[in-house]
């Protein structure tokens, strides 16, 4: 079907061509990068003001942490979250990356069981996976039910609760599998920590 | 199991369709959308100087191909070296060294996205907007493109429009290069990326310019005063990152970070964006090339590979015996819990995309070895373009044993496979074992340059992951290699580059050297390719050839790494 | 193989190889392993070298003395066995020639100086003949060398060349005027026009050819060869690179084992067979008697899609045979069957013979009429007969012709063609048979017909071709009518009637342009140019030089048919190939799982679980791996050289049967018989 035509005429044979290469990387990076990003983001930011600007929890004026973001707690008045590798910097989030056959990782893990277990008055065997190992990312914001469940009776001593208050509050905060399927079921320590603190001072102070 | 049948439905669903758009777009004919389309095409070819209806021969299409592919790469290496100068930099990220500035310019020139940074710290917006997200857009349409026109040269050519848009006699016509990067990324890429990029910051991905706030943690006795949360335009990105089988993320780690993948809802998002053109792609074969069941050869040799590596991820990473390992959740994220996480690893890896939900040196070796062997074979659906160009690859060379066992001489649509092209064959199928097993010896030579974070023979596996990753432009990692030293971004700097244009070129001229050369027409001698016979002869070639090469290795890395924590 | 004509049987076919020939090839062995013949196959130089390096270890004292002396005892073993391979192949092909070259020494030539002398003029040795001299051959005599008859026709017996002991007939100014250097003149006397020099006939340049001398590598060889090279390049890597990474997790590695590991890992089999396959294939062709100018046209002639076949002497006899007479209203039907006799008592075609046979009364001897006077066939008259000198004054002719000539003939005499007769020609050609008419002065007496007989079995033949995907396409110069009869008879799948010489060329051309590849069979001079331009030109070698030199192939019993038997060798070489390197890479997979746990057992133990097989020691293991390695090879020669079998079916049930006994067999094979090795030796030397 090639053999009817003169040379081309129309073929492209320049073996070098610069002058569309360079303009096509100036549309590549500004408008196929930052023009799109720059109307994603707008219309994100428009659609969803509240989860387009990192889904911040506010206090009183002042943000106390974001969803999203897992943060450090040591009193027994709240609940753990899990170890973090980045310390919960979310600036250096991280991961362990280390290895199942590391050893290093064995004795941490070892340690961690043994601290929780001593924390929260349990055996070893019973402490969950999730909490005494780091997350992917470092500011893992969640706690599986079972690690949310072992801390009850800890934070409920701490905080003069019944048992069964501080146990409702975890099951309301208690996320499933999406339409039980996706994921796992899950608890937010932040988020629960807050109700925690939001709840009526008289409950347990008497 | 049931989420990854979900996932797998959902695409395929998605696919169909998508394929077809994909193939119209492609053909280049008239069709619905031009109009609206046309408003940024048109002044767009005017800036490019083209006329997107001329045709080019292979070498000029690879030629436009490379030098787009050099100035964009220089383009973004210098924005990374001197962003800390640029605006848009709210959060102070400093000037990228330049070696790990080359290297982030390749890899993500190159559809990688291998990252030896942590975006949130080390970009500025301003870079992440243009050099990471441009190249995120593009790069996959550029893919889709070289083997869109390896396509037309294995049905012998473009045809010709009009008399006058001939090639010369010799080099058929496989298209306008320029038409075909700028019609995807305008009518397929960027609208699926503004869908998602909405979708995701629906489910809590930031979306903002702003650089984050610093928040004030409620518990004080904790020991942390003050937590930055970093924020900025991460929706488009993430959206881009998926869409395109790019997989490089905004924070370090990843979609592992609750910012760059808040819910299960999103990570299934991400999930179906990871594989969504890859898929399409298969349907698009057929639609393109007007020969369906070529598209039931490539999806369901694909699909069959697939399902066995997802199955074995989720049987290692949540069934077997390591899965009630106390470790079992080091890395992953509490949302997505052990399943979720080992079918986003056999699924990132499957694609080329390389985004991951949890930390994969962590994972169980044997699920490592999954993700391993899947970039290795890197054509289970594979990178936008480069899948079906790898595919292409082992097509030929299975028609070539195949073609052999029916009795005449191996020819894939008619045109004969000989010395030439498997000369050429031959470079691409020595290539990957030579600089795969060659760097890795020399990395592991020489223990200074390694940077394990793991002893033993997980260490192997790092350095072999990495290699194999920049090598098969997936761009994961065993995350925990030290791998921001110059010998890191300068050796897979150049991995990067041999994995990349050898894959997407040779093909190309192969289908050309293929296209001048007279076809014989089908009859009941002729190998069908497109026979589940075919298919599972196909299946065997790919993993033979995989399994032999790399078997050494793999028995010394994720395979004795196994052994060993199956020891008591 | 069961094409194998019987009469070759004497040649040894059948028999692997005899005495002479084993010994020839055994030293053969051994002569190629000489650096300039070694080199020339990439993958066996690999395991030579590695033998050479294997005892440089074992002398050095690098590896264990026992061990290290055994697996250079079993590489050299592999090479060897390679080399007998090819040795075999080559020797049989020796073999085959030297049969044919038996025949063709110590001949002597009557040269003459012209076509017009019988006597000879001198009498010199068949050697010193040259092209263009004249020699004459009487009843008795050898053709000296290969020749065209350029005057007179003679009965002659080419079994010497072809093992057909039935005589052919051979004629000056025909289409089978060609005659074969060694073969016996029987009847008459012929004069040749030498058309090679003893020693460099056609023929001898072919002999030469199948001897594997002068054997160029097809392209299929080529590139399949690059890819064997590809593979053994990758597991050069991969052993090479292997110590580093296990040095890494301080694992020391015996560089024996990795030699051992390499020549297991890299393609031996097939390397180790490729060359044999490839002499093997020319080779069978031969055994069909069909010389081939090169492997490449054995190889092309797999891929046929189309078959031109000549409809004379292909499809049918050729030799018309008189069928029936059809008298004309009114004419006594005996007076027809006398008068076509007479017409053609003298007549010496085939044609002429079977109309006497057909018209004479069996009880009765036949005489010749007195003062005959016979009208031979000239293409200006297109018609012969007899005049006989009669009682009266006038001779009676009796003429017989085509219904053209003879009423253009009759109409001359002042005689009239009844109506009817036009109605009967008709009629006959209708069947696909000649109509020949005959007459008695003026007077037209009837039509005798003759019928062109379809050969034997060749509508089977045509069947099994169309099973495998080839298309027939008869060409005739007869009318649509009688062409569409005949082929509809033959089984063929499309005719071109009424074609003249040039019309074969343009029909091959059509179908290449289509992409088709074109076989076609042909002997006549006028053929040549089709034979050129066709992917596959098979000469018949009763034919013309012309079409011998023109074609790629000869069938030396002129059988057309024969094709068949060349596509089949020519598919089977393919598929043996395909087989055996499938074979040998499905091969690996055990192969490492004997070596690798081997490899490792002494530094890394927990790899102790990669042993499956559970073999009893890693010398054992690595010994058993490589005896599987090197026996394969001799015992796959039978197979190399027959072919793996070839059924026409689809090629998708072709794949799957050749991917399960290759594919599968191969992945399996080699785990029970290096298990089996393995408990022979720790019975036999411990573990």
């Amino acid at each position: 079907m090639n053999t009817t035509s003169p040379p081309a005429s129309t073929v492209h044979a320049d073996i070098a061509p610069w002058r569309p290469a360079f303009a096509f990387a100036f549309i590549a990076l500004l408008l196929f990068g930052f023009a799109y990003s720059l109307v994603g983001t707008g219309i994100g930011r428009l659609l969803f003001p509240h989860e387009a600007t990192g889904s911040l929890i506010e206090q009183d004026g002042v943000v106390v942490g974001s969803s999203l973001v897992a943060q450090p707690f040591a009193d027994d008045r709240y609940f753990q979250p899990r170890p973090s590798a980045a310390t919960y910097d979310a600036m250096a989030v991280a991961g362990s990356n280390q290895a199942r056959t590391n050893l290093d990782l064995r004795a941490r893990i070892e340690e961690a069981r043994m601290q929780v277990a001593a924390r929260e008055g349990v055996a070893i065997d019973a402490v969950p996976s999730d909490l005494v190992t780091q997350s992917g990312g470092g500011i893992d914001p969640h706690v599986s039910p079972e690690a949310a469940r072992l801390q009850v009776a800890r934070v409920a001593r701490a905080r003069g609760l019944a048992v069964e208050q501080v146990e409702g509050l975890v099951a309301a905060h208690t996320q499933p599998a999406s339409f039980g399927v996706f994921g796992a079921p899950r608890v937010n320590v932040l988020e629960l920590n807050l109700a925690l603190d939001a709840l009526p001072r008289a409950a347990g102070a008497h | 199991m049931t989420e990854a049948i979900v996932v797998l439905l959902l695409v395929i669903a998605a696919g169909w369709p998508l394929g077809h758009y994909l193939a119209a777009v492609m053909r280049g004919a008239p069709m619905h959308g031009d109009r609206v389309f046309g408003v940024i095409e048109k002044p767009v070819y005017r800036l490019l100087g083209v006329d997107p209806s001329e045709g080019m021969t292979w070498k000029a299409y690879a030629a436009a191909f490379l030098a787009s592919n050099a100035i964009l790469g220089v383009l973004a290496w210098v924005v990374f070296m001197t962003q800390a100068w640029l605006p848009l930099n709210p959060n102070g990220a400093p000037n990228m060294r330049w070696d790990l500035a080359l290297h982030t310019a390749v890899s993500f020139l190159t559809n990688t996205n291998q990252q030896h940074y942590s975006g949130q710290a080390q970009l500025s917006h301003l870079a992440q907007m243009t050099g990471i997200v441009g190249l995120q857009v593009v790069t996959p349409m550029m893919g889709l493109a070289l083997v869109v026109a390896t396509l037309r040269g294995l049905f012998g050519g473009r045809t010709p429009p009009s008399a006058s848009a001939q090639a010369t006699v010799g080099d058929v016509d496989v298209g306008n290069y320029w038409a075909d990067v700028v019609r995807p990324s305008v009518r397929v890429m960027l609208p699926l990326c503004l869908l998602w990029s909405v979708l995701l910051t629906w489910q809590g991905v930031p979306s903002t310019l702003d650089g984050g706030p610093v928040a004030t943690p409620v518990d004080a006795s904790a020991g942390m005063a003050a937590q930055k949360i970093p924020l900025g335009p991460v929706a488009p990105m993430v959206a881009a990152k998926q869409i395109g089988t790019n997989g490089g993320g905004w924070y370090g780690p990843n979609s592992a970070v609750p910012l760059e993948n808040p819910t299960p809802l999103s990570n299934l998002l991400e999930m179906v964006a990871i594989l969504l053109i890859p898929v399409a792609i298969t349907f698009m074969v057929g639609a393109f090339t007007e020969r369906r069941r070529f598209s039931a050869l490539v999806f369901g040799t694909m699909l069959l590979m697939s399902l066995v590596s997802g199955s074995a991820a989720i049987w290692s990473e949540g069934h077997s015996a390591t899965a009630s390992d106390i470790a079992v959740m080091e890395g992953k994220e509490t949302r997505f819990g052990a399943g979720s996480s080992a079918l986003w690893a056999a699924v990132t890896t499957q694609t080329s995309n390389g985004s991951v939900n949890a930390m994969h040196d962590s994972l169980a070796p044997l699920t490592g070895l999954v993700t391993i062997a899947n970039m290795l074979v890197n054509g289970i659906w594979g990178g936008i373009g480069c899948g079906l160009q790898q595919f292409i690859v082992y097509l030929l060379l299975g028609v070539f044993l195949a073609g052999l066992m029916t009795g005449r001489t191996p020819e894939l649509f008619g045109r004969k496979i000989e010395a030439h092209e498997v000369k050429l064959l031959a470079v691409l199928v020595l290539l990957q074992p030579l600089v795969l097993l060659g760097f890795t010896a020399v990395t592991l030579a020489v223990p200074e340059l390694t940077g394990n974070s793991n002893p033993g023979f997980h260490a192997i596996s790092q350095v072999f992951y990495e290699f194999t990753s920049a090598f098969a432009n997936n761009g994961s990692g065993f995350e925990g290699l030290g791998d921001a030293t110059a010998w890191w971004n300068l050796s897979t700097t150049l991995l990067l580059v041999l994995g990349r244009y050898p894959a997407l070129l040779i093909p190309l001229a192969i289908a050309a050297s293929l296209a001048r050369k007279r076809v014989t027409p089908e009859g009941i001698g002729t190998l069908q390719v497109e026979t589940p016979t075919f298919a599972l002869t196909l299946v065997a070639v790919i993993v033979i050839l995989t399994l032999l090469q790399f078997m050494p290795i793999l028995v010394l890395g994720p395979i004795a790494d196994h052994l060993a924590l199956s020891a008591p | 193989m069961s094409t194998t004509p019987a009469h070759a049987a004497p040649r040894g076919h059948h028999a692997l190889l005899d005495a002479a020939g084993l010994r020839t090839a055994i030293i053969a062995s051994f002569v190629k392993l000489l650096p300039q013949h070694a080199f020339r196959n990439p993958v066996m130089a690999v395991v030579w070298l590695g033998t050479l390096l294997a005892a440089g270890l074992t002398i050095a004292g690098l590896t264990s003395r026992g061990l290290g002396w055994t697996v250079t005892a079993l590489l050299l073993v592999t090479v060897l066995f390679a080399n007998f391979a090819e040795a075999v192949a080559e020797a049989r092909g020796r073999g085959q020639a030297a049969s044919l070259r038996r025949a063709r020494k110590d001949l002597v030539a009557r040269r003459v100086p012209s076509e017009g002398y019988t006597i000879a003029a001198t009498t010199i040795p068949a050697a010193d003949l040259r092209v263009g001299d004249l020699v004459a051959i009487s009843a008795g005599e050898l053709v000296p060398a290969d020749g065209e008859i350029v005057k007179g026709l003679a009965t002659i017996n080419e079994s010497a060349v072809t093992g057909e002991s039935a005589p052919v007939l051979r004629e000056a100014g025909t289409d089978r005027s060609g005659v074969i250097g060694g073969t016996k003149v029987l009847s008459d006397e012929i004069v040749v026009r030498i058309t090679a020099e003893p020693g460099h006939s056609f023929l001898d340049r072919m002999i030469g050819l199948v001897e594997g001398a002068s054997r160029q590598r097809t392209p299929n060889e080529i590139a399949l060869g690059l890819l064997l090279l590809t593979m053994t390049l990758t597991f050069l890597i991969v052993v090479i690179t292997l110590p580093f990474l296990a040095g890494f997790v301080g694992a020391t590695l015996d560089p024996l084992l990795l030699v051992a590991l390499l020549v297991c890992l890299i393609p031996t089999t097939i390397g180790g067979l490729l060359p044999a396959i490839g002499i093997a294939g020319m080779n069978r062709a031969l055994a069909a008697n069909v010389l081939a100018k090169s492997g490449k046209a054995v190889e092309v002639a797999g891929d046929i899609d189309v078959l031109l076949l000549d409809k004379t002497g292909t499809i049918t006899h050729g030799d018309r045979q008189a069928t029936a007479f059809h008298a004309l209203a009114g004419v006594d039907p005996a007076a027809l069957r006398e008068a076509a006799m007479l017409a053609s008592l003298a007549d010496p075609t085939p044609e002429g013979k079977s109309i006497v046979q057909l018209a004479r009364d069996p009880s009765r001897a036949i005489e010749e009429p007195p003062h005959a006077r016979f009208v031979a066939f000239t293409a200006q008259t297109r018609m012969s007969g007899v005049d006989l000198a009669g009682d009266g004054t006038r001779p009676r002719c009796i003429r017989k012709g085509a219904s053209d000539a003879i009423a253009r003939h009759v109409e001359a005499l002042g005689g009239e063609v009844p109506t009817e007769l036009a109605a009967r020609v008709e009629q006959v050609a209708r069947r696909g048979a000649t109509p020949l008419v005959v007459a008695d002065g003026r007077h037209v007496l009837g039509v005798v017909e003759l019928s062109d007989v379809v050969k034997h079995g060749i509508k089977a033949k045509f069947a099994h071709m169309r099973a495998m995907g080839i298309r027939t396409v008869m060409i005739t110069g007869d009318n649509p009518l009688t062409a569409a009869a005949i082929a509809a008879e033959a089984g063929v799948d499309d005719v071109v009637a009424e074609a003249r010489p040039e019309d074969k060329l343009a029909r091959i051309r059509e179908e290449q342009a289509r992409g088709r590849l074109v076989a076609m069979v042909g002997d006549g001079t006028n053929d040549a140019p089709a034979l050129a331009q066709a992917d596959v030109g098979l000469a018949m070698n009763a034919g013309t030089q012309a079409a011998k030199e023109a074609g790629n192939m000869v069938d030396l019993d002129s059988d057309p048919a024969k094709l068949l038997e060349v596509v089949e060798v020519g598919k089977q070489q393919l598929i043996t190939r395909g087989a055996l390197t499938t074979f040998s890479l499905a091969n690996d997979v055990s192969k490492y799982f004997a070596i690798l746990p081997a490899l490792f057992a002494g530094a890394i133990p927990s790899m102790a679980a990669l042993n499956v097989m559970q073999l009893s020691s890693p010398a054992n293991a690595v010994v058993a791996a490589l005896v599987f390695n090197a026996i394969i090879i001799p015992l796959l020669i039978p197979l190399a050289l027959r072919g793996v079998r070839f059924r026409p079916s689809g090629a998708t049930a072709l794949l799957r049967r050749n991917m399960l006994v290759y594919g599968v067999g191969g992945i399996a094979l080699p785990f029970v018989a290096i298990k089996l090795i393995d408990l022979l030796l720790a019975a036999v030397f411990g573990a």
